[in-house]
């Protein structure tokens, strides 16, 4: 046990709560705050939604998590806002209000969650003025199921919520209490049950060499599963979402090639400015990875030390030619992202290693990417496979062709069959052709609750057939809107 | 154009609404979108709960405070679809930390057997294992998480048997729940031998996971005597009450049943809310304690029933104009390994397998295949949609045979003059309202227009192609069970004149206490303010019917409309004979919170709270009980006939899509919905079930996949891998509006119709339009088959059997 700090809804709390508690179960089991509701403690329906306030740029803003599997002690130090603590002097928060107005509850249940998105979307709005896109909407409420309304009562409340009197709440830029200072491994060899938070690599990599056995958790948007859903214990944990060095984006130069270092606990969230910038195909994947309150908590780092043959960055990563970076007390090493990954959920991680940080080259001026992730609902879904094609055309001829797929293998995988029909070829109905034979070679994909294989073969082979009519048929509609970038 | 009022039968009350339609104290002011008005009856309250909603304060079964000491309760389930149960050592269980508690089938006091309606639901197994996630054995412990960890101590030791999960195999091996029903107008055979074209087809029709948002949950205190309290997440608090006693073996009297709310129910928690509220209250008490019992979601998932699967077959006999002459249709519902409620479920899809079209000379067969899955239960629409898909894939099919539009043949198929009888007897009242309904969606939406830009844009473009479909919807409102067509209402005056009514129904998100509310407001001439409903209580009004079959507010609200009326009038008589002055007696009114007699000048009006003063200190009684019974009703299953409803619900829906035949994915880009609620009751709550039914609906057909592995375990047991349908699923155009002007024909609670059920049919369209999209790909030639639900999956794979590739 070990003392969590923090504030909620502007009132300081100190508790002490066992490593594997989340902060639903803090709120609704330890503090008797039960308006936050558990739905699915999977982080999948949003009913949990809560807002958490970190310290860091000066400003107070407000991210919305999913209660259920985010770990209480990582509130250390933080803000935490619920949907008990909105109104203010009697004063319903806009939010609030306008779901009342527009008709947005019917069961209300799911209720608690959209308020508090609409809470984060609102302080957005307010810190960071800029229209209502449909995308912005669907980014910021794409994580709350409701199953009664339909949306659109929720919809209008979003769009009409920037109309009521907003009273700013007294609690608003409430100062964060102090973070405790970093627990010694001394002390932590002591106790059967621990929740670290070492804020330097040096520091994680001595816990981790002293503690091989201990889980990593950045966002915990996996990991914590294992606890809600196959009630594994979670006694000894390192949280790796302090830790300086993975927090970092840097440009810089590696094996002579530009890129960006980016460390492994970088949220998806925190990516979006860069991958805007530099990879929009990838950015839109962001947009479809989880929710916003799972791309607001997930991290790089994390999607790739998975290991998980769905996960949705390692093939883009794989296409782009990552190189990632294990660090541990005895020093880093380096190596491709595709020797990292040796067999389902298997990698090349030493117990004593983490993945410090991920390099993302500058991909070449006339190069090309593409993203396609095919799942049975557009928005907060697991691919059933995903293709990432990078490549460029040089005088009609396909060169540097990296092509991945995810949930085609055990692992997130290479076409290289696939990609040896393409490069150096025109393009040609054959020379596509040659490469939908390849994936054959490639892949033999199974059958599974988000597809069977046959289709996994069949959409992989169309996938190819869309990127000859992309480049082909330039004119031509190869996509819908709501999916193509 | 307002329909003429018509009554059949001779129903003394049904004549007395028609009287009260007349003398002017019909239905108020319809749609009214003001929202500050007096909010009664009629008007566009906000849900009664919404500032709870909002502020985290709307307390839900596992939001109540319990004693320190409560016990928790976890539940083993069975991890195999078929077998027996050869050894359940539960030693370690026991020995767990912080368990006190461990029950199994031999600890049960007293029925062993909680099938709803018939037998073969047993709370726990004896011997037999019927499905996977069947419950073995409950574990009490002082904590949820204790009690999850202590079921994994469990060694079980199953004789696995191979699981039977093909209802069609089920129905060839005649293994049904249930008997067969048939129903036969007519000579259908003969239709189908002179005809001069047939068109048959079939199609798989998926089931639903109800994923009501709260999943079942309940917390169960012991009384001081041999007595429980229980409170549930629960449709049917009635038969909790009547399963709960059964099984401890102690009289209904002992037993009270309590609903505030639900986050959702669906029809998930009309019949398979009971079993929780039944072990709870078995540990409750053997233990003495509170007991919390809330399944986790994927427990959930596992243990309760879905929607029925189907798989339906139709041959009918059409002339050259598309008409369907006669013929047959086949409907087999996947029901589980017990009846539940299925008998009525295949019933209601053998009802809808016309949808709004006549059938001619029909016979139509509903099987009830009995496989190894959970127990198949109520869900919105109650095997109604189901049976429409049959009717609607067959109007697709039908066009692309003759070469019309579809919507040209659904409406040369509606029911019509002469052809106005359904296959099971009943005459369809309101018959031109589908038609203008029909019309007016017709001209709104700009089908015409837009069937030609979706045709252009299709022959302009190879991989992108666009759908298009109205479908329309005509759905029976009663209970098929007639005894359930009853309800009760408790009504208190108190003497600051504020009012609680209490009814049978319950709440779960679809406005029906705000609705009950608005109508003792009118009865009563008071602000909505003043009238209350606290939750739904067995001790207040007994023997209840579920609040299902879209009927909540149909029959709850008119006992509440009873009570109140009664109460009304007993106010007058007393105000009649006690004021000196001689109020008039004829003409007397309560509105605007004071009771008002006569006219102009000699008007004279005392206020609400003074008339109940005075009236409590004359010991006249301020609490009034309500019932009502739907007349005319009746239905003859010997022979298949009869009026089983009261009434129809219509609508209609255009959705427009966008598919990609390389991917299967889809878009939805344009809904449009016109709806019949005959005079609304509350326009805004109205809009809200028919917006959600529409999405519910098309989520059924679209992204909500239900997967069992090849030993029957559901596989898709989360929300990780059941899609139901987010926010990006709300179509960008979605225009929804109720028919205005069409009062119910029938004497229904201020002429207005049901809702709950009706608008998820409107969702067929969109797998309509899936399918008119995929058969541009041959120039409308061909009428592609797509099972549902229609995933990415299913129309890729679809595509990719008829459309030319680029490579």
């Amino acid at each position: 046990m070990a003392t969590i700090a923090f504030l909620l809804n502007g009132t300081p709390q100190r508790c002490d709560v066992s490593p594997d508690t989340s902060i639903l179960t803090l709120l609704r089991e330890h503090l008797a705050q039960t308006g936050t509701k558990e739905g699915c403690a999977s982080g999948d329906c949003g009913a949990c939604t809560v807002a958490i306030s970190e310290p860091t740029s000066g400003t107070h803003r407000y991210t919305s998590a999913n209660a259920c599997i985010t770990p209480a002690h990582q509130l250390q130090g933080r803000h935490l806002v619920t949907v008990e603590g909105l109104s203010e002097q009697g004063h319903l928060h806009p939010a609030q209000e306008a779901m009342i107005e527009c008709h947005g509850s019917q069961c209300g249940f799911c209720t608690p969650g959209i308020v508090m998105s609409l809470f984060t979307l609102h302080s957005d709005l307010i810190q960071r003025p800029s229209p209502l896109t449909p995308e912005r909407l669907e980014a910021a409420l794409g994580g709350n199921l409701c199953r009664c309304t339909g949306y659109r009562p929720i919809r209008d409340a979003a769009l009409s919520m920037n109309a009521t009197p907003y009273l700013r709440p007294q609690w608003f830029d409430a100062t964060l209490p102090d973070s405790e200072s970093d627990a010694q491994i001394t002390d932590l060899a002591e106790t059967a049950v621990f929740f670290a938070q070492p804020t330097s690599l040096v520091a994680l990599a001595q816990l981790r060499q002293a503690f091989p056995q201990a889980r990593l958790v950045a966002g915990g948007t996996d990991l914590w599963l294992e606890s809600t859903q196959r009630l594994a214990p979670l006694d000894q944990l390192i949280d790796v979402s302090r830790v300086a060095e993975l927090l970092t984006i840097e440009e810089a130069l590696f094996e002579n090639q530009t890129g960006w270092w980016i460390g492994a606990g970088v949220t998806y969230t925190q990516l979006e400015p860069l991958f805007n910038a530099h990879f929009p195909a990838f950015a839109h994947l962001l947009h479809r990875l989880g929710s916003q309150q799972i791309r607001n908590r997930g991290t790089l780092g994390g999607n790739i030390a998975n290991a998980s043959p769905i996960g949705d960055t390692p093939p883009v990563l794989l296409a782009l030619d990552t190189q990632v970076e294990l660090a541990s007390v005895t020093g880093k090493r380096c190596l491709a992202l595709e020797d990292f990954f040796l067999d389902y959920k298997k990698t090349a991680l030493a117990t004593d290693e983490v993945v410090s940080r991920i390099f993302i080259p500058q991909a070449a001026e006339e190069s090309q990417l593409r993203v396609w992730k095919l799942s049975k609902r557009r928005e907060d879904d697991i691919s059933a496979l995903l293709g990432a094609f990078c490549y460029r055309v040089e005088q009609g001829v396909m060169r540097d062709v990296r092509i991945a797929f995810g949930g085609m293998a055990a692992t997130p995988k290479r076409a290289l069959a696939a990609e040896a029909a393409l490069e150096g070829s025109a393009i040609t109905p054959e020379a596509f052709r040659a490469a939908q034979q390849a994936l054959e070679d490639d892949f033999q994909p199974m059958s599974d609750v988000r597809g069977s294989q046959h289709y996994r073969q069949q959409a992989a082979q169309n996938l190819i057939e869309r990127l000859y009519l992309s480049l082909s048929v330039p004119d031509q509609e190869v996509m819908l809107h709501a999916y193509a970038h | 154009m307002r329909t003429l009022t018509k009554l059949d039968g001779d129903s003394s009350r049904a004549r007395r609404e028609l009287h009260d339609h007349i003398q002017g104290s019909g239905p108020l002011a319809r749609h009214t979108v003001d929202s500050t008005g007096q909010r009664q009856a009629g008007s566009a309250s906000f849900h009664e709960s919404a500032e709870k909603h909002v502020t985290g304060k709307a307390a839900y079964i596992d939001d109540l405070a319990v004693p320190a000491d409560a016990l928790h309760v976890a539940l083993g389930l069975s991890p195999v679809a078929h077998g027996t149960l050869t050894q359940l050592d539960l030693s370690k269980v026991k020995e767990a930390p912080g368990v006190v508690d461990v029950i199994t089938f031999h600890e049960v006091p007293g029925h062993t057997d909680i099938g709803p309606v018939f037998p073969g639901d047993p709370i726990f197994v004896d011997h037999e294992i019927s499905y996977a996630g069947q419950c073995l054995f409950a574990v009490a412990a002082t904590s949820l998480q204790a009690a999850r960890r202590a079921v994994k101590f469990a060694t079980i030791s199953i004789d696995e048997q191979p699981a039977s999960l093909d209802p069609v195999a089920a129905t060839e091996r005649e293994e049904f729940v249930r008997p067969t029903h048939v129903q036969t107008r007519g000579d259908w055979q003969q239709a189908l031998d002179q005809a001069e074209q047939r068109v048959e087809g079939e199609l798989f029709v998926g089931g639903q996971e109800h994923f009501y948002l709260e999943g079942q949950a309940c917390v169960v205190h012991p009384t001081e005597d041999e007595g429980v309290i229980v409170h549930t997440s629960n449709q049917h608090p009635s038969e909790t009450q009547k399963l709960v006693a059964e099984v401890l073996d102690i009289p209904f009297h002992a037993v009270t049943v309590e609903v505030r709310r639900m986050g959702g129910g669906f029809g998930g928690k009309e019949t398979q809310a009971s079993p929780w509220a039944c072990i709870a209250a078995i540990i409750a008490r053997r233990t003495g304690k509170t007991v919390r019992l809330r399944l986790p979601r994927s427990d959930d998932m596992h243990a309760t029933g879905k929607r029925h699967p189907f798989h339906n077959r139709y041959r009918l006999a059409i002339d050259a104009e598309g008409v369907i002459q006669g013929g047959e249709i086949t409907v087999i519902g996947d029901c589980g390994y017990s009846p539940d409620l299925s008998d009525a479920i295949v019933d209601r899809a053998m009802f809808h397998a016309d949808n709004a079209y006549s059938l001619g000379d029909a016979q139509v067969v509903g099987h009830r295949a009995k496989t190894h899955t959970a127990s198949n239960t109520a869900f919105r629409g109650f095997g109604g949609p189901q049976g429409m898909m049959i009717i609607e894939a067959a109007m697709d099919d039908i066009a692309r045979q003759i070469g019309e539009d579809p919507l040209t043949v659904r409406k040369r198929n509606f029911y019509r003059e002469g052809r106005d009888v359904t296959h099971y007897g009943q005459q369809v009242d309101q018959l031109q309202l589908l038609h203008t309904l029909v019309e007016r969606l017709e001209s709104d939406s700009e089908y015409w227009s837009r069937r030609k830009a979706v045709s252009d844009f299709n022959a302009t473009n190879s991989v992108i192609k666009k759908g298009l479909a109205l479908t329309p919807v005509k759905f029976g409102i009663s209970f098929t069970a007639q005894h359930l067509n009853q309800a009760g209402a408790l009504l208190h005056v108190y003497t600051d004149g504020s009012v609680m009514i209490n009814h049978g129904g319950t709440e779960m998100g679809q406005g029906l206490h705000t609705k009950i509310c608005q109508v003792v407001a009118r009865e009563l001439g008071l602000d909505l303010d003043k009238v209350r409903i606290t939750a739904t209580r067995t001790d207040k009004v007994p023997n209840t019917s579920p609040t299902a079959a879209s009927s909540g507010a149909d029959l709850n609200g008119m006992a509440a409309r009873d009570a109140a009326s009664k109460l009304r009038e007993r106010l007058f008589d007393f105000a009649t004979e006690h004021y000196p002055e001689g109020l008039d007696r004829e003409g007397m009114r309560l509105e605007d919170s004071m009771l008002v007699a006569g006219f102009g000048e000699s008007e004279r009006s005392i206020p609400w709270g003074e008339l109940v003063q005075t009236a409590y200190l004359h010991r006249i009684s301020l609490s009034e009980k309500g019932f009502y019974a739907t007349p005319l009703i009746h239905y003859d299953r010997s022979v298949g006939q009869g009026r089983p409803f009261y009434y129809y619900a219509f609508g209609a829906a255009v959705a427009e899509v966008s598919v990609d035949t390389l991917s299967g994915e889809y878009q939805v880009d344009r809904v449009d919905i016109l709806h019949d609620v005959g005079d609304s009751l509350n326009p805004a709550i109205d809009i809200g079930q028919v917006e959600g039914g529409f999405i519910q609906g098309m989520g059924w057909l679209t992204s909500e996949e239900l997967k069992w592995n090849d030993k029957g375990v559901l596989v898709s047991d989360g929300p990780a891998t059941y899609k139901i349908p987010t926010f990006g699923d709300l179509p960008p155009i979605f225009n929804v509006a109720l028919l205005e002007g069409h009062p119910n024909s029938m004497a229904s609670l201020y002429r207005s119709k049901a809702v709950g059920e009706p608008p998820f049919m409107l969702g067929i369209c969109v797998w309509s339009a899936l399918r008119d999209a995929l058969s541009s790909l041959t120039d409308y030639t061909t009428s592609p088959h797509l099972d549902t639900p229609a995933t990415p999956e299913r129309v890729m794979l679809a595509a990719n059997a008829i459309r030319k590739r680029a490579l």
